[in-house]
């Protein structure tokens, strides 16, 4: 059974073990409007919490995506490669951007569950 | 959404937030970036059917007399006294170091006035420019308490005849007043999308009543300045501020075009000195359409390299072109380097991305010429 987690920068984790896959939030794309590219980080690359893991292009213009967790990269989503509509279209789902191994599980203490998301949402607007 | 009150509104304000456009700050106004439909469906909707756009934020004003043409030739480098009446032109406000102070629409509405249409950013220093330029030869009348709406897109011509059966005689670049669903309105036949369309200038507290009359029509879609971007990147239109400006001269700028027969033998506007020894003895750079090989968009300011690693000029325009289907961009390069299909670097994070030299437009401009 995974776990969700959430960043205020709007990345959601989902978390089973020492694995998290990690992806932006539907907010965030709603924002960001229609994404035509996502540059993904490499498989193996190290990742440091709060660090740049990702970009994430719209029309308008290009956003930075950090590193929610330390760990490494286990596998990247090559779909949005062809596709970066995906992002719009399945954002928590088929619009995953990679997986990372934790290197420290004690981080995912520092983030949101579901419900303290949606409260840091509704606060925004 | 509520509104900043640091910022202006236009008159279409309401309207936009019943539209459910997500609205941001632009040239000191609050506008609509987008619609619920979203930048690559209003940019669709432009190049296939028709597109409202509010340009409201635009500067317009009148220059009276009749030696407006000559009071506006002082100051750009465009034949201006030729313009014949119910004509457009595009030219540029030139500075004393030929950089382009704006660039802006001239209407000869009837051989003792001009209309003008300047850009929001430029339009208080621009007046003041052209009033002090005017002096007693000429009378500016800035119309604060007009709108502006641009009816863009293929389907244009058919929307806008069903309120205003006259403007599908009028042909690109035409110009005059037109009563339009039954309220007046002064119309041009030109835009800012590469596509054959309608800019319409109409008393602010009108807007709304006409806005809503194109927007009843099943061809047209309201649409944003992010597709209004898109839309003129494809294009191949320069913005001012991104890709000219006062460093920039029209002939760098790749507008020689706007640079009249007759000025080029009289001189006679701001820079000219430059400008005319750019058009004899060429330029250090010059304003080139960009094509990424691969998917990765190269925003403004990405550096342009050549094949060896050595700087050759900067992006000062990029994006996703919807209809592209890819990205694209503009920007300047070392002359050397302008032709068509040259092999360039882009350094985007600094990571070198392949990238070719087009010609501009990326999309066919498809004006209507009669």
């Amino acid at each position: 059974m995974s776990q969700m987690y959430f960043t205020e920068d709007h990345e959601w984790l989902s978390v089973e073990g020492e694995t998290a896959i990690v992806g932006i939030t539907d907010y965030a794309q709603q924002q960001l409007g229609d994404v035509v590219f996502v540059e993904l980080p490499d498989e193996g690359k190290d990742l440091v919490q709060g660090g740049e893991a990702a970009v994430v292009e719209s029309v308008k213009a290009a956003s930075e995506v950090y590193a929610p967790v330390s760990g490494t990269v286990t596998a990247v989503n090559a779909d949005l490669e062809g596709t970066p509509a995906l992002v719009n279209e399945d954002a928590m789902g088929a619009g995953w951007f990679f997986a990372v191994s934790l290197t420290d599980p004690k981080e995912l203490d520092n983030l949101m569950d579901q419900d303290a998301y949606d409260a840091f949402v509704a606060g925004l607007e | 959404m509520t509104a900043d009150p640091a910022l202006k509104t236009t008159p279409l304000d309401a309207l936009h937030r019943e539209l459910g456009a997500r609205m941001v700050p632009f040239a000191g106004y609050a506008m609509p970036v987008q619609y619920p439909a979203g930048i690559i469906a209003e940019h669709t909707a432009c190049r296939t059917a028709c597109a409202l756009f509010d340009v409201s934020h635009m500067g317009q004003a009148y220059l009276h007399g009749d030696d407006a043409a000559a009071v506006l030739e002082s100051l750009t480098p465009g034949s201006l006294r030729e313009l014949k009446p119910g004509r457009q032109r595009y030219t540029v406000l030139t500075n004393e170091a030929g950089g382009i102070l704006d660039d802006l629409m001239v209407v000869n509405c009837d051989g003792h006035k001009l209309f003008l249409v300047v850009n929001a950013g430029c339009k208080d220093a621009d007046f003041a420019h052209i009033a002090a330029a005017a002096g007693d030869r000429a009378r500016l009348e800035v119309l604060p308490d007009r709108a502006l709406l641009a009816l863009q897109g293929p389907k244009a011509a058919a929307v806008m005849a069903h309120f205003a059966p006259a403007a599908a005689s009028m042909v690109f670049m035409d110009a005059g007043p037109l009563t339009v669903g039954g309220i007046p309105c002064f119309v041009t036949r030109s835009g800012y999308s590469g596509e054959d369309g309608y800019e319409i200038s109409v008393a602010a507290d009108q807007a709304e009543n006409l806005a809503r009359h194109f927007l009843e029509m099943p061809d047209c879609t309201p649409a944003g300045l992010g597709a209004r971007d898109s839309l003129r990147l494809e294009a191949g239109l320069p913005l001012y501020g991104n890709d000219i400006d006062t460093t920039t001269s029209p002939v760098e700028a790749s507008l020689a075009f706007a640079i009249g027969k007759r000025r080029r033998t009289e001189g006679g506007f701001p820079g000219a000195d430059r400008i005319l020894a750019e058009l004899q003895g060429g330029v250090s750079r010059l304003r080139v359409g960009l094509k990424p090989d691969g998917r990765a968009p190269a925003r403004a300011h990405t550096e342009i390299q050549d094949t060896t690693g050595r700087t050759i000029g900067e992006v000062t325009s990029g994006g996703f072109g919807p209809t592209v289907e890819g990205p694209v961009a503009m920007g300047y390069v070392e002359p050397a380097f302008s032709e068509p299909g040259t092999p360039v670097v882009l350094m985007v994070r600094g990571k070198p991305l392949d990238a070719h030299v087009v010609a501009l437009p990326f999309v066919e401009q498809r004006y209507y010429r009669g």
